[in-house]
């Protein structure tokens, strides 16, 4: 053997060196993709599954008698894979689902132009057609085989049995951007609630989403279901409520607003239970639905009299007088009258035709008399000497002390009741005050006595101060669900709020109620064989006073509790009671006696719209 | 000449028998999981890619039962004819050209059709062997050494000219044979830098600091600190490192101190470091005459010359799929669409198989796929997806075992011819290694070669394990003759 001339043993360490090196850095790089990185694994999953959501049905609804209002109809969409259409018979194709060819062309075009449609692929199923009938389908179903490409989906859309309740039932439409945004639980196309029940109870009607995992390969295509199945799971059916509205009463208050804007809210003030909700103008509910949507949304939203808006709730008005009782009920907790504390009234406050005025009636008048009576006078002194009590130090104490009162009754914030966006209304502060006024003493701010002034109120607050009065001290916050199935109410709607005032004054001030019923105000509402408390309003604002009108009966025992508001009604008595009369009537005892007939025609037929501006 | 005849089933090396079994054994199983479908026909259907594989494997054993019968000294003396026999179907392939797959490295004799690139590696290396083996041989003589690169460079012409880029860069690999023949260490380094600094240049030629060139920069100062420690190995110079490195870090150190105030390019100072080094070596050149000083000079002037030409080069005179095809692989431009998708989609499918992978046959990648030519390049993603690290990791280091342990039967050879054949069949798979194992897991550019023993193919098969087998038994047989 020849004699190498070089170190041989060396190089054979450093090729055998260099082998291990290299196989070492592929060891470190195949940890680095295979155990480092988690993301690879998503990719292939990206890659390879198709998660197929499995629509549950979405939860009915009931009334409080069990009668159904909403519920679900199948509706089909005809998809199309563009890449799967091949020799197609356009001409049978049309005839099945009854569109002509031109259509067909047309919507054709727009499914593939990505400006419509920007998540056009020729791979994935595209929508060609929404919502088929049931005839149609069934033409189509037959011979879908001879169409490659066209596939029929199933949705479901909302049917509605009657066409009243839209505010508190709510509508459904497609997910918007901020909802995907919020939420991770829906996919583009998804439907949501957007307003009332619908949206409130969302997480209960919709129930959970399926998913049936598929495969794909890398053209698209469908390869089967993977491993079997058994990582797909099951849509849980969305949970069915049944509401505490009582349908025909809602139906029959609807009607009598009609043609009217306000609301009627009935409350039945041992639960808490909202029996009907009327905002008015009402729409029906069944407009929203399906392919028609967009259109009738858009004009509702256009419409002058705001008929979206749900007025027992989004609508905040002075109380006007309706608020006395609660004003009595301050003032005898903080002893600053009594109940045969008497004040004088000569049409007006103060003395002699000032402002407020008064009308007129015997003076001076005890509490309740002046409740009777409406006097505005003698919640002005009552206020007056309650702002200028020793007790409280100053008058900043004192209006707080009141404001915190007026609070517990249900005042001054949203009360909780289970329907989204509920105003809070205003019930003012000595910081508010300090901050709008640099001076100010009883006189400055004596309008609020009379539930005028800065105070706000929604008409759901008014009704619930109603059942407050008809429980002599508590109530349950206002709900309008009733019910869900497997599940139990949220407690906020099973506990008594107490206000804290004792019940006997509640007593004195249902004494004056009754007598504004008998022998007051709301004569009107003077059933014979029901004894009514009630109290009339008048909220004065920018254009003609609102009519409110706030009762519960019977006296005792009381069934239930409502306001009526009638906005632009002018004096609380002339439309606001004699539809409250009818409401209670209707409810306590199911029908409209014989002897009523000609005011509940009187009523039906009553107009009264502002003239309101047309929104650009 | 003395001569021991023995029995060769005694003296054959089992551990490497073994090993190459069991490797193509996986890869049929591989190939069987790559084409799976969801109506798929068994593992031993003729019609399926997986039964075809099985037929490839039993005449590969069978040639390989015959070769091993074969008496050793018959590859020596045939070496040329082989070769010779090799070149000229090298040749018939190109001037009657077959377009199969949109290759044309196909060879079509009546029912039989082949690769005979595939072949001409073992060839190859049984001529370099008997070049290298034959009497008063001697590399460091130039006229041996070009002859040996003629043989080398004939074949891989030959098949560049077929457009088989990747199996002509597989011969680059003998390069490590004749570096254990006492090739020169510096042209294997050359090499080594060459490639270094072009990919280094390209792959952080966008990545800017300040206005310097951040792949320059490090390309330069590889040069300089390479040069300071080539000095250092050279006992009787040292005491110029110390010189050589002030050199070299005053223009640095200044031109840092500037850069902070005022935009300045650091490659400016890097180069005028070069240039005071070479000057110095050129001086200590002249006044010691060792010529060390010398290479280490020529080393700087010529490193830095191909390194201002490699961008020239890369702009002006590759086309531009070329470009894009080495960005894409060295990871400048994103194209997972394009260019890049087979890499991505066989990184995902081997990332996605985790630490123990999902289960033979239930790697979702392959089954729909997702990695383009599955069951031939890209065969390892099977086994990263289906066996996770644990397989991937397994198969790497059973390649890494026979390499070795080839290498170590070569070191045991009593012939040159036998030990450089060794070597050769060591270089070889290990070189197909590198690249096939590489370009899936996104470490070298996307080179179609084969992994040996596992990508589906009768030529690749059959070629592969004649160039073993061939080893095998002149390693069975080294005992036979002095």
């Amino acid at each position: 053997m020849r004699k190498l001339n070089f170190d041989s043993e060396n190089r054979k360490k450093y090729i055998f060196y260099f082998v291990c090196l290299i196989i070492l850095i592929y060891i470190i790089q195949l940890f680095k993709l295979q155990v480092l990185d988690t993301n690879y694994k998503q990719w292939a999953d990206s890659n390879a599954f198709l998660n197929k959501k499995l629509y549950p049905s979405r939860g009915v609804m009931y009334d409080r008698n069990g009668k159904l209002l909403v519920y679900n109809q199948p509706a089909y969409d005809v998809m199309v894979v563009m890449r799967e259409t091949e020799k197609l018979d356009t001409f049978t194709f049309c005839r099945a689902v009854n569109i002509t060819i031109e259509d067909f062309r047309k919507k054709l075009a727009d499914v593939k132009n990505r400006k419509l449609n920007p998540g056009y692929s020729s791979y994935t199923p595209q929508t060609f057609l929404t919502q088929l009938g049931a005839k149609e389908y069934g033409i189509l179903q037959e011979s879908i085989y001879k169409f490659p490409g066209f596939y029929i989906q199933k949705r479901t859309v909302r049917e509605y049995n009657y066409k009243n309740a839209a505010h508190v039932l709510g509508y459904i439409a497609e997910v918007d951007k901020q909802n995907l945004a919020e939420e991770d639980y829906y996919i583009r196309g998804d439907n949501i609630g957007k307003t009332g029940v619908e949206k409130y109870y969302e997480s209960y009607l919709r129930g959970t989403k399926g998913v049936e995992i598929l495969l794909r390969d890398a053209h698209g295509r469908i390869k089967g279901k993977y491993e079997e199945g058994i990582h797909d799971q099951d849509p849980v059916p969305g949970k069915d409520l049944t509401l505490s509205i009582d349908i025909d009463l809602q139906a029959y208050g609807e009607a009598l607003m009609s043609n009217k804007l306000g609301s009627i809210i009935m409350i039945e003030p041992t639960t808490g239970e909202v029996l009907c909700m009327v905002s008015s103008p009402a729409y029906n509910p069944a407009i929203l639905v399906g392919r028609q949507f967009s259109d009738n949304y858009t004009s509702l939203l256009k419409d002058p009299y705001t008929p979206l808006i749900n007025r027992a709730l989004n609508g905040t008005y002075p109380p006007g007088s309706t608020f006395k009782p609660a004003q009595s009920l301050v003032f005898l907790q903080e002893n600053i009258i009594q109940t045969n504390t008497a004040y004088s009234c000569y049409a007006g406050f103060p003395l002699g035709g000032g402002h407020p005025h008064c009308h007129f009636h015997g003076s001076p008048l005890s509490l309740i008399p002046a409740i009777g009576t409406s006097c505005n006078s003698y919640f002005c002194w009552g206020l007056k000497s309650m702002l200028e009590n020793k007790k409280y130090g100053s008058i900043q104490n004192a209006i707080d002390k009141w404001r915190d009162l007026m609070v517990a009754q249900g005042y001054g914030y949203s009360l909780g009741i289970d329907l989204p966006s509920e105003k809070r209304g205003m019930i003012p502060n000595s910081q508010y005050y300090n901050k709008i006024y640099r001076r100010w003493n009883p006189f400055t701010i004596i309008s609020i006595s009379i539930g005028q002034g800065e105070i706000e109120t929604t008409p759901l607050q008014i009704c619930n101060f109603a059942a407050t009065m008809a429980n002599e001290g508590f109530f349950y916050t206002p709900h309008v669900v009733k019910k869900i199935k497997d599940n139990f109410l949220d407690s906020l709607y099973t506990t008594r709020r107490y206000t804290g005032i004792q019940s006997e004054y509640y007593q004195a001030v249902a004494e004056g109620m009754r007598l504004a019923v008998t022998d007051g105000t709301c004569w009107k509402a003077n059933i014979p064989d029901i004894a009514v408390c009630g109290k009339t309003g008048t909220a004065q604002n920018k254009g003609k006073d609102h009519s409110i009108f706030m009762a519960y009966a019977p006296k005792e025992n009381p069934k239930v509790a409502i306001v009526v508001l009638v906005e632009n009604g002018g004096f609380g008595a002339t439309y606001a009671v004699p539809i409250g009369r009818l409401m209670i009537e209707k409810y306590i005892k199911g029908e409209i006696p014989e002897s009523s007939k000609w005011r509940e025609s009187d009523m039906l037929n009553a107009v009264i719209l502002r003239n309101a501006v047309q929104k650009k | 000449m003395p001569y021991r005849k023995n029995n060769i089933w005694k003296s054959i090396d089992w551990w490497s028998i073994s090993i190459y079994l069991i490797l193509v054994i996986i890869g049929w199983f591989s190939i069987y999981a790559s084409s799976y479908d969801f109506d798929q026909v068994s593992i031993f259907d003729l019609s399926g890619r997986a039964g075809m594989q099985m037929i490839w494997i039993i005449i590969s054993l069978v040639l390989g039962f015959s070769l091993l019968l074969i008496e050793s000294d018959w590859y020596d003396i045939f070496a040329y004819w082989i070769y010779f026999f090799i070149i000229l179907l090298l040749v018939i392939t190109i001037i009657i050209p077959h377009n199969i797959r949109g290759s044309h490295s196909w060879l079509i004799m009546g029912p039989i059709r082949f690769q005979p690139a595939e072949f001409a590696k073992f060839a190859t290396t049984l001529a370099i062997a008997k070049l290298i083996n034959s009497y008063k041989f001697d590399l460091s003589d130039l006229k041996n050494f070009i002859k040996l690169l003629a043989f080398i460079f004939l074949p891989m012409v030959l098949i560049f000219m077929q457009k088989e880029t990747g199996s002509a860069l597989v011969f680059f690999a003998l390069f490590f044979v004749l570096y254990r023949e006492g090739m020169p260490g510096s042209i294997l380094f050359a090499g080594f830098c060459a490639i270094l600094f072009f990919v280094i240049d390209i792959r952080y030629g966008n990545v800017q600091w300040g206005i310097t060139e951040m792949g320059k920069l490090i390309v330069l100062l590889f040069i300089i600190i390479s040069s300071i420690l080539w000095i250092y190995t050279y006992k009787k110079g040292r005491s110029n490192v110390k010189y050589l490195f002030f050199l070299s870090l005053i223009p640095l150190v200044i031109a840092y101190i500037i850069s902070l105030f005022l935009p300045f390019d650091l490659c400016l100072a890097a180069s005028a470091a070069i240039v005071l080094t070479v000057c110095f070596l050129l001086i200590i050149f002249i006044r010691y005459k060792a010529s060390i000083y010398l290479h280490v000079a020529l080393f700087s002037i010529i490193s830095v010359a191909y390194l201002y030409s490699t961008d020239y080069v890369f702009n002006e005179l590759l086309e531009p799929h070329q470009k894009v095809r080495i960005e894409v692989s060295l990871g400048i431009i994103d194209d997972p669409s394009g260019a890049g998708y087979n890499v991505n989609q066989s990184k995902i499918a081997i990332g996605s198989g985790g630490v123990f992978g999902k289960g033979y046959l239930n790697g979702t990648q392959t089954k729909l796929k997702y990695v383009p030519e599955q069951d031939t390049d890209f065969i390892f993603c099977t086994i990263g997806e289906e066996k996770g690290f644990i397989g991937s990791t397994s198969v790497l280091l059973l390649f890494g075992i026979l390499v070795v342990r080839i290498i170590f039967l070569s070191e045991r050879q009593k012939s040159i011819f036998s030990r450089v054949y060794g070597y050769g069949v060591a270089s070889i798979l290990f070189f197909h290694l590198v690249i096939n194992i590489g370009m899936v897991i996104g470490l070298t550019p996307v080179i179609g070669i084969p992994l040996p023993f596992f990508s589906y193919g009768g030529s690749s098969l059959l070629a592969f394990s004649t160039l073993l087998v061939i080893f095998l038994r002149l390693d069975a047989g080294r005992n036979e003759r002095l």
